[in-house]
């Protein structure tokens, strides 16, 4: 198989959209969060807490859509202890989000490990199955690249739409985007700035949860340790890579995971020419590549970073 | 009952009797295990399994930390010395420098640590999983089961405990299929399941039939696409039904045993325990699903095995890293 041959075949792009699963509602999360003014830090510790708590509720028999929902509610938690930090309190965001990471992390594992202390292996559930639609699964090309992916990459799919219509098109969306913009404006028209921010950080979170949850859920059918494995990072690059807008967050996503899905078979095809390792950075010197192109015309939220107290200009 | 003076003091003497003999009597060995890796990890699980079992015999006392990060891991190996541990079972890949110096502040303390390099005098000495031998094997069953003559392997990061397995498996494939090709990949982690599966996805989509599960992940890809694989370290098979081919098992009893043994009469020394995961010591071991592997590749494979036992045939130990042929 040649390069030219990879890059067009339904199998490849297949690869693409299943890596980038995660990563959509993860860079998803981490629009919602830094459009209302608040960077999210927390996103790797809160991805190994989706993870594990999607995982554990399917495990102890909630079903796969009830893991969903108790993943998203533990994702929110940790969001809502980001935002109690950062907002009202107005503490570093970048202190907190690193402490929310390390945190929910190694309270996931904490959990794990006293519930299931002496297990030989990683329990296993059933996970998504890939969806099996009458003939558009046949399709040829998008039958395998879109309709045999599992419903989990749809849910993300819907979600780029929803985040999208709620942010453009509705009063509270318009909102979120003034109160990462301008809070003191927001705050003139008597709407409650610590609110808006606070409900951003948990709706992101719980999002970035979900991206977690994918990875033992519909990825894998166990959790276990260090299974994150950067992907949380990732999307805070992303989300500047996609100028804070949900469609070409979908873009960023999809381009990281062909990159991903890429590497992966010209490390096979031509891994005797070169180290392995120079396969495996490669993902991330495209993204930063692709970064320094994008980025220099991104608009910031303009109150990114700044905290905000009632009563003080 | 009345108390007389005289009755106290000889039950009180006749109690610190009893205790200082009960606690000579619990003079076991303590042992102490620290992984970078949570014990369910293939690897740590068989060290686990084989410390717990010692346990159990009343042979050592046990305790481990789990998931210590490298960075940590030269102030938990000095906090078990200090608090007397008599052995600390362990890896050090990632510190190997950092850990010998360590031995050398305590070396009243045995050191037997999974390493890539030499043991140290006067108490550290090494271990790895040798297994070759059973991997060899399980490569002669994986090329007899290829039709299309590539077989797939993912493998966690290209160092030479995870090379040489790899190469002893590719030696063996050869054996019995000569036409065979090989795809390899690394992933650089121990513990990926998603990203070892879309490796291995990717190795079938440019043909292999027969993959090589090195790593967590590869299994459940090749069920998905109703492809063979070939476990290591443990045994997967009960997991993937009708998947798994064969797998080469390691044990760790033997080398546990033996250093267990050797610090309990004090003639424990810096020592290469290598040889002690080999066939012929018990270390490792072949499991073949004899329902999915023909009757004259079992034969083969049986007879090769007893020929690795009784040492007329060795199987060569190469650590360079593994690449696809082209």
């Amino acid at each position: 198989m040649d390069i030219l041959q990879i890059l067009i075949s339904d199998s490849f792009w297949a690869a693409a959209f299943r890596i980038a699963t995660p990563l959509i509602f993860g860079v998803l999360g981490a629009l919602i969060c830094e459009k209302a003014g608040v960077l999210n830090l927390g996103i790797e510790g809160i991805f190994a807490a989706g993870a594990m708590a999607g995982w554990m509720a399917v495990w102890l028999g909630a079903g796969l859509w009830g893991g969903l929902l108790v993943a998203a509610l533990t994702g929110g938690a940790f969001g809502l202890l980001h935002a109690i930090l950062t907002v009202p309190l107005g503490l570093s965001q970048h202190v907190s989000g690193l402490g929310i990471t390390m945190l929910a992390t190694s309270l996931s594992y904490f959990t794990y490990r006293t519930t299931l202390p002496n297990v030989s292996s990683p329990p296993r559930i059933v996970p998504f199955q890939p969806l099996d639609i009458p003939v558009l699964s046949d399709l040829p090309f998008v039958g395998l690249v879109l309709f045999q992916q599992t419903a989990m990459t749809w849910l993300a799919f819907f979600m780029v739409a929803l985040v999208w219509w709620v942010l453009n098109r509705t009063p509270l969306g318009m909102a979120i985007r003034a109160v990462g913009d301008n809070p003191d404006a927001v705050d003139a028209q008597g709407l409650s700035v610590y609110g808006l921010r606070i409900g951003a950080i948990v709706a992101g979170s719980a999002l970035m949860a979900l991206g977690g949850a994918f990875l033992t859920m519909s990825a894998f059918d166990a959790f276990f340790f260090g299974m994150v494995n950067g992907r949380g990072w990732i999307c805070i690059a992303l989300v500047i890579f996609a100028s804070w807008r949900p469609g070409k967050a979908l873009l960023g996503a999809v381009l990281f995971g062909a990159f991903d899905a890429f590497q992966v078979r010209l490390q096979t095809e031509v891994g005797a020419l070169v180290p392995s390792q120079v396969f495996l950075m490669a993902p991330y010197v495209m993204s930063i590549i692709a970064l320094v192109i994008v980025a220099r015309r991104a608009e910031y939220p303009r109150a990114l970073l700044t905290p905000w107290f009632k009563g003080q200009r | 009952m009345k108390l007389s003076r005289r009755g106290v003091i000889a039950g009180a003497t006749a109690l610190g009797i009893l205790v200082s003999s009960t606690a000579a009597m619990a003079e076991t060995l303590k042992v102490a295990g620290i992984f970078t890796l949570p014990v369910e990890q293939q690897w740590i699980s068989r060290i686990h399994i084989a410390l717990n079992a010692a346990a159990k015999r009343g042979d050592i006392e046990y305790v481990y930390s789990e998931n210590v990060s490298n960075t940590d891991y030269e102030r938990v190996m000095r906090e078990y010395a200090e608090s007397g541990v008599g052995l600390v079972v362990g890896e050090v890949f990632g510190l190997e420098r950092a850990a010998r110096k360590v031995a050398a502040d305590y070396p009243e303390t045995a050191f037997l640590m999974g390493s890539s390099f030499k043991p140290q005098e006067p108490n550290f000495s090494t271990f790895d999983n040798f297994i070759h031998e059973p991997a060899y094997l399980s490569g002669m069953v994986a090329g007899a089961a290829s039709k299309s003559n590539v077989i797939g392997m993912v493998g966690g990061y290209a160092i030479p405990e995870v090379n040489r397995l790899m190469h002893a498996f590719m030696e063996g494939a050869r054996e019995t299929n000569s036409d065979v090709k090989f795809l390899v990949n690394f992933i650089d982690s121990w513990y990926d399941p998603p990203k070892a599966k879309e490796s291995a996805f990717a190795m079938m989509d440019a043909g292999a039939d027969v993959m090589y599960a090195e790593r967590f992940g590869v299994s459940d890809a090749s069920v998905e696409r109703g492809k063979l694989a070939i476990g290591n370290v443990i045994d997967t098979s009960a997991d993937y039904p009708g998947t798994i081919l064969a797998s080469a098992l390691w044990h760790m009893e033997p080398t546990i045993d033996i250093a267990i043994a050797a610090v309990a009469d004090g003639s424990y020394k810096a020592e290469d325990y290598s040889q002690y995961s080999f066939m012929a010591k018990g270390g490792g071991s072949l499991a073949m699903d004899a329902s999915l592997v023909s009757a004259d590749i079992v034969a083969a494979v049986n007879a090769r095995s007893a020929e690795i036992m009784d040492g007329s045939f060795t199987v060569k130990i190469n650590d360079e890293a593994p690449v696809s042929d082209n």
